[in-house]
């Protein structure tokens, strides 16, 4: 039997949840909806449009193309970096290893606008470097680096990677060998993770780019901070609906996959 | 590097200091002969598991220590290049691969083609006996099943040493039992110079041409099953090996005084000894004409014989092994006999 204050705590608690998923929720649906509403002041009345949204990809599609290229280039550079630095960190051990990962995570506590000023300051005068998407792309990778190498790490502290690559190397495996053969493919799932992660906070990252870039090497948030600040608020809207178009599915992609790992750890 | 089945292996002066100064390992000399097979045996923290990590090339050994496989210096040689096989305690086999990729890779290393590959896995996986499982992945397998595959993926790259650090210890005790069986006939099969690395003195007797017993870093005793059981160079190995009777006493005139009578011993020995007799080597006979007698306390029916304690006849209870007949039950005084020549001296500790 139910009590009525067992169904009045439910109710009150379910009322509770909505609100704050409302609170969360109904300022994006509203934004979103801005973008595709000929007159925002009118509201919806004045009829639905895709004019700001292609207003935004004639005026941004270089933006949301060089945003995507950084993701991928901050990627390759964290998996060329990330998983060996990972593998070394573990086999290695000891404290010098210890130091070194806190190095490595420390963009995770420093302020975005600091690092890029310690960018700006370091290498503000190779005026080229400077210049080019390749100044924002070191910021990211800095930013980005700690995901990859913790979320691999992470794995090779739950496999036991020390021990399959001592019994690789007495098959005869060089350490070139080892780490192809049996140190990647065994890292995969933290390897996958990190990856949607780096990709995922490239694109979305903001603080540190907003300082490194240049007008002519926006990214798809720093774009976004330029129209609200210089266009119409319908298409600042529009520039919004662009944004979760873009990185909803890998937030999604994300999460399928963090459960899958879960209910794989809870299979074994 | 050297080929073939079986080498002779040299340990000559392996020591281990750890970079933070433990003393894993006092330095090490000796031989072990072409295809036999070596237990090191010991407790754990007693350096057994680092010696066979140095002949593995997993560390390196003290300055001055070498290690020489058929003569030839191999210290500075990596593990990957020195054709060793070796299984390890968890068996380490790749998640990765299934039963056949894992039992080939060693092969698949050293550029050996497919087809001739695929006949030797076949090989050792009937010489194994892990007929059918050669596709399953290796989350799929039994703790028996995985150690089979480990030692199959050790051998197959025909090693000149085979190492094995506790290939049963992660088993359970029925299961260990039956594989020490097969290991045993597996290895006398394959001939491979073998180091074997436990600490359960059955296995090690078992399963050892030779038995090295390690103490906190240093070999207390070297020698066969038979050696080391009947004639333990100190009382830690006579304790450490099979269920003994460390006994204290005063001796005189070729006999030993004990609370519970005199016991005559071969040994010309005076003053304080301490001795060892094993409970097998006790005999229950009438109190009537005994040298030695006490009373029976605790009765324990094991099976193929009874094991009982018997206090008063020494200092410290003695374990007397009864056969299965007897009818005896504990507080019953009894006699005791042991044969002179069962009763062994012991070097201090």
């Amino acid at each position: 039997m139910i009590s009525i204050r067992d169904r009045l705590i439910f109710t009150g608690q379910l009322l509770f949840t909505l609100l704050v998923a409302a609170f969360l929720i109904v300022p994006a649906i509203l934004s979103m909806l801005a973008g595709v509403t000929v007159n925002y002041f009118q509201g919806i009345r004045s009829g639905v449009t895709l004019q700001w949204v292609i207003q935004v990809w004639e005026l941004y599609a270089d933006t949301i193309a060089r945003s995507f290229v950084i993701a991928l280039s901050a990627l390759t550079v964290t998996l060329i970096v990330g998983i060996p630095a990972a593998y070394a960190l573990h086999v290695r051990g000891g404290r010098l290893s210890r130091v070194v990962e806190e190095i490595i995570t420390l963009p995770l506590a420093v302020p975005g606008l600091a690092i890029a000023l310690g960018l700006l300051l370091t290498y503000g005068g190779f005026s080229d470097f400077r210049r080019s998407w390749l100044f924002i792309l070191a910021g990211h990778v800095v930013f980005t680096l700690p995901f990859m190498v913790r979320s691999v790490m992470a794995v090779f502290a739950a496999i036991d990677v020390k021990t399959l690559d001592e019994s690789a190397s007495s098959l005869g495996a060089s350490p070139w060998r080892r780490f192809l053969d049996v140190i990647v493919p065994n890292a995969r799932p933290g390897i996958l993770a990190g990856s949607l992660m780096v990709v995922t906070l490239s694109l979305g990252e903001f603080n540190l780019t907003w300082m490194l870039h240049t007008p002519l090497t926006k990214t798809l948030p720093v774009g976004l901070a330029d129209s609200y600040a210089s266009m119409r608020l319908e298409v600042a809207s529009a520039y919004t609906l662009v944004f979760f178009v873009m990185i909803i599915p890998l937030l999604v992609a994300m999460q399928i996959f963090a459960d899958h790992k879960r209910r794989q750890g809870a299979g074994r | 590097m050297t080929g073939g089945q079986g080498v002779t292996l040299r340990v000559e002066a392996c020591g281990k200091t750890f970079p933070d100064g433990t003393r894993a390992l006092e330095p090490i000399t000796l031989d072990v002969a072409r295809g036999e097979t070596l237990v090191f045996l010991g407790p754990s923290g007693c350096g057994k598991t680092t010696m066979l990590r140095i002949i593995a090339g997993l560390e390196r050994p003290d300055v001055g220590g070498r290690i020489l496989f058929n003569e030839v210096d191999v210290t500075g040689i990596p593990i990957e290049r020195r054709n060793v096989g070796m299984v390890f305690q968890s068996y380490a086999l790749f998640p990765n691969m299934n039963v056949a990729e894992n039992i080939g890779y060693g092969l698949k290393i050293r550029g050996i083609g497919k087809a001739e590959r695929e006949a030797r896995v076949a090989e050792l996986v009937a010489l194994t006996g892990i007929e059918g499982l050669v596709h399953r992945r290796v989350d799929q397998l039994s703790g028996g099943q995985r150690q089979r595959v480990a030692l199959a993926r050790a051998v197959a790259a025909r090693p000149s040493v085979l190492l094995l650090d506790e290939p049963l210890t992660a088993l359970d005790a029925a299961l260990r039992e039956r594989l020490r069986v097969e290991l045993d006939r597996l290895l006398r099969t394959l001939g491979i110079t073998t180091i074997y690395v436990t600490h359960d003195q059955t296995e090690a007797m078992m399963l050892g041409d030779r038995i090295v017993v390690m103490r906190k870093g240093a070999i207390a005793q070297i020698g066969t099953a038979r050696d080391i059981y009947f004639s333990p160079a100190s009382r830690f190995v006579a304790e450490f090996i099979g269920a003994t009777n460390i006994v204290e006493a005063e001796c005189h005139d070729g006999m030993l005084a004990l609370p519970g009578g005199r016991l005559p011993i071969q040994n010309g020995a005076s003053g304080a000894v301490v001795v060892m007799i094993r409970p097998e080597s006790i005999d229950i006979i009438s109190t009537e004409g005994a040298v030695l007698s006490g009373r029976v306390g605790d009765v324990s029916f094991i099976g193929d014989r009874q094991r009982l304690t018997v206090s008063g006849a020494a200092h410290k209870p003695l374990l007397v092994d009864a056969p299965n007949s007897l009818g005896i039950k504990a507080g019953d005084i009894v006699g005791l006999s042991v044969k002179p020549e069962a009763i062994r001296l012991l070097a201090g500790d």
